[in-house]
């Protein structure tokens, strides 16, 4: 090749070239096969630029000073900042404030609008209202509305059952 | 897991018919599909990531909550059709060069074959499907198919997934979609690739530019067995670079659109290098057969190229089509891991150099001889 690029982080004659466009800017990262390697870049179809910009983008002290902390897994921004990935779940509404920033520009949109577990979210809403209906249940034996109480205990079993049917 | 109906303990499944020796002497998706179809794009990859709602992604996970998810995902998918007399096995229930082979089948990724305790892959008897389990996240299911087929390869890769649906609890916001480990995955969790043979493109020293441009529409280039613009073997892998925002038909027709027209470049660059000078083109491809036919030292890198530009000869009319699957074959057999497996034995990179031209020697001993005349700029 007539005139090789030089590795960004090295100087080496770059194998591995990347470009993005972030916030309106084009981002362009070329990168040797030793630092490639060295930054992850050993999936083909897993490796983003975002991601190796995400943890360069990340702000030092304002990620330390926010101090918060998943409360479902413990994890914490400074962890996120070591490994550029989350603990669970539940990290992403904890994170809130960290994530919404660096999720301009790493996708083309920045909501869903794909494939929805369909199977999955019914369940869940059925067990949400089944949690609900074993509160107001107890709560209508501890008041003595006996009535109340055995109203629930029939949709207890309606739901249950509708439970059931949702796992095959 | 809540929603997993287990009532007994899930880690090891009953019975596991298929070994990596079957795996391996059985017809492959990857191995055996090849025809005039794949000519270009010799293979279709989706990958989906999956986690499970309430707990810790793998990287974050503990020990036992590890082997907790693990236990629940593998029985999740070892129950599905698709994985019937498939191949379930733990991570550290495999040697190193089983995992090698497993990875350069494209089966698992080289993270998920130097990952700790608690992880897992099972893999379809055609190995058509593989599912990594506890990799960067809960699960990883990927579906391979031979030549350019971005709509079957989703079909079938929805369907398992909304199956595996049925006794798992995905994580999912109705904003961002699919949970994943790295906030790159979200949305969707799917990456979708195709492995492209760009050979003109590359002896015309187009590939620089052709990567820049897929670049440029939100597309990722990477060389499969190299790096970057002169991936030995010229074959190249593509593959979307956003999740989050578009559905996974949008993110497809945007990628099968890109790839077309990568296709059409290579063609056009195949027809003008036989105009301008195909007396050059077909004494590449002569010498390739030559040294594939008598070669005594060949590395990694040269068997590549060298097959590379008999698979050229094969879409060009210099070798029949039916050649095509031999040369894919070998793609997969010349790397190190199969080479190893095949002689039963370790051994150094030197010793391997020429085991592997002892190989490729005995393969094209009876391969068709070269007929350049047949030649049309056309024919594809
Ligand atoms: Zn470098
Ligand atoms: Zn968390």
């Amino acid at each position: 090749m007539a005139n090789p690029l030089k590795c960004d982080l090295c100087s080496k004659p770059a194998t591995v070239h990347l470009t993005q466009i972030l916030d309106n800017k084009v981002h362009k990262v070329d990168l040797c096969e030793d630092c490639a390697q060295e930054k992850g870049v050993t999936d083909p179809s897993g490796f983003s630029l975002a991601d190796l910009l995400l943890k360069a983008s990340l702000n030092p002290e304002a990620t330390v000073a926010t101090g918060v902390r998943c409360e479902q897994c413990g994890f914490t921004p400074n962890d996120f900042k070591k490994q550029g990935r989350f603990g669970c779940p539940a990290c992403y509404g904890a994170f809130k404030g960290i994530l919404d920033p660096m999720l301009e520009g790493m996708h083309k949109g920045i909501v869903h609008s794909g494939k929805v577990p369909q199977k999955a979210l019914e369940r869940k809403s059925l067990y949400d209202k089944l949690t609900q209906l074993e509160v107001d249940l107890s709560e209508a034996i501890k008041a003595e509305r006996y009535e109340d109480a055995a109203r629930c205990r029939d949709e207890i079993n309606q739901v249950r059952q509708a439970v059931g049917q949702k796992q095959r | 897991m809540k929603s997993t109906k287990s009532d007994k303990p899930s880690g090891k499944s009953s019975a596991n018919p298929m070994t990596i020796g079957s795996l391996i002497d059985t017809p492959s998706e990857l191995t055996d599909s090849s025809s005039s179809k794949s000519a270009i794009v010799l293979m279709t990859r989706i990958r989906l990531a999956r986690n499970l709602a309430g707990h810790p992604f793998p990287g974050w996970a503990k020990p036992a909550q590890r082997e907790k998810i693990l236990g629940a995902c593998r029985e999740a998918v070892t129950a599905t059709g698709a994985m019937k007399r498939g191949l379930a096995v733990g991570v550290d229930e495999l040697g190193e060069l089983e995992k090698r082979i497993l990875v350069e089948r494209h089966l698992i990724s080289r993270e998920l074959s130097g990952s700790k305790q608690g992880s897992g892959v099972v893999i379809s008897k055609d190995q058509a499907f593989s599912v990594m389990i506890n990799e960067e996240d809960h699960l990883r299911i990927q579906m391979l198919r031979a030549g350019f087929q971005l709509k079957k390869a989703w079909a079938s890769i929805t369907e398992m997934d909304s199956l595996l649906e049925d006794s798992l609890d995905f994580a999912f916001s109705p904003t961002l979609g699919y949970l994943t480990a790295c906030p790159t995955n979200l949305g969707t969790g799917m990456r979708a690739s195709a492995m492209m043979h760009l050979p003109a493109l590359v002896i015309a020293n187009q590939m620089e530019k052709v990567v820049r441009a897929v670049n440029q529409l939100g597309m990722v280039v990477r060389g499969l067995f190299g790096e970057g613009s002169d991936a030995s073997g010229s074959i190249f892998q593509i593959s979307n670079q956003t999740t989050l925002g578009e559905s996974e038909e949008e993110i497809l027709k945007r990628l099968s659109g890109v790839l077309q027209s990568i296709i059409e470049h290579e063609l056009n660059a195949r027809a003008r290098l036989l105009e301008q000078d195909s007396g050059k083109l077909f004494d590449k491809i002569g010498r390739a057969y030559g040294i594939l036919q008598n070669g005594h030292i060949l590395s990694s890198n040269e068997a590549m190229n060298l097959l590379s530009l008999i698979r050229l000869g094969v879409d060009l009319g210099v070798f029949p089509d039916a050649k095509r699957s031999v040369t894919d074959r070998l793609f997969i057999e010349a790397q190190p891991g199969h080479l190893q497996y095949a002689q039963k034995g370790e051994f150094e990179a030197g010793q391997r150099d020429l085991l592997r031209a002892e190989r490729l020697r005995s393969e094209f001993a009876n391969f068709a001889r070269p007929d350049f005349t047949l030649s049309s700029p056309g024919n594809n």
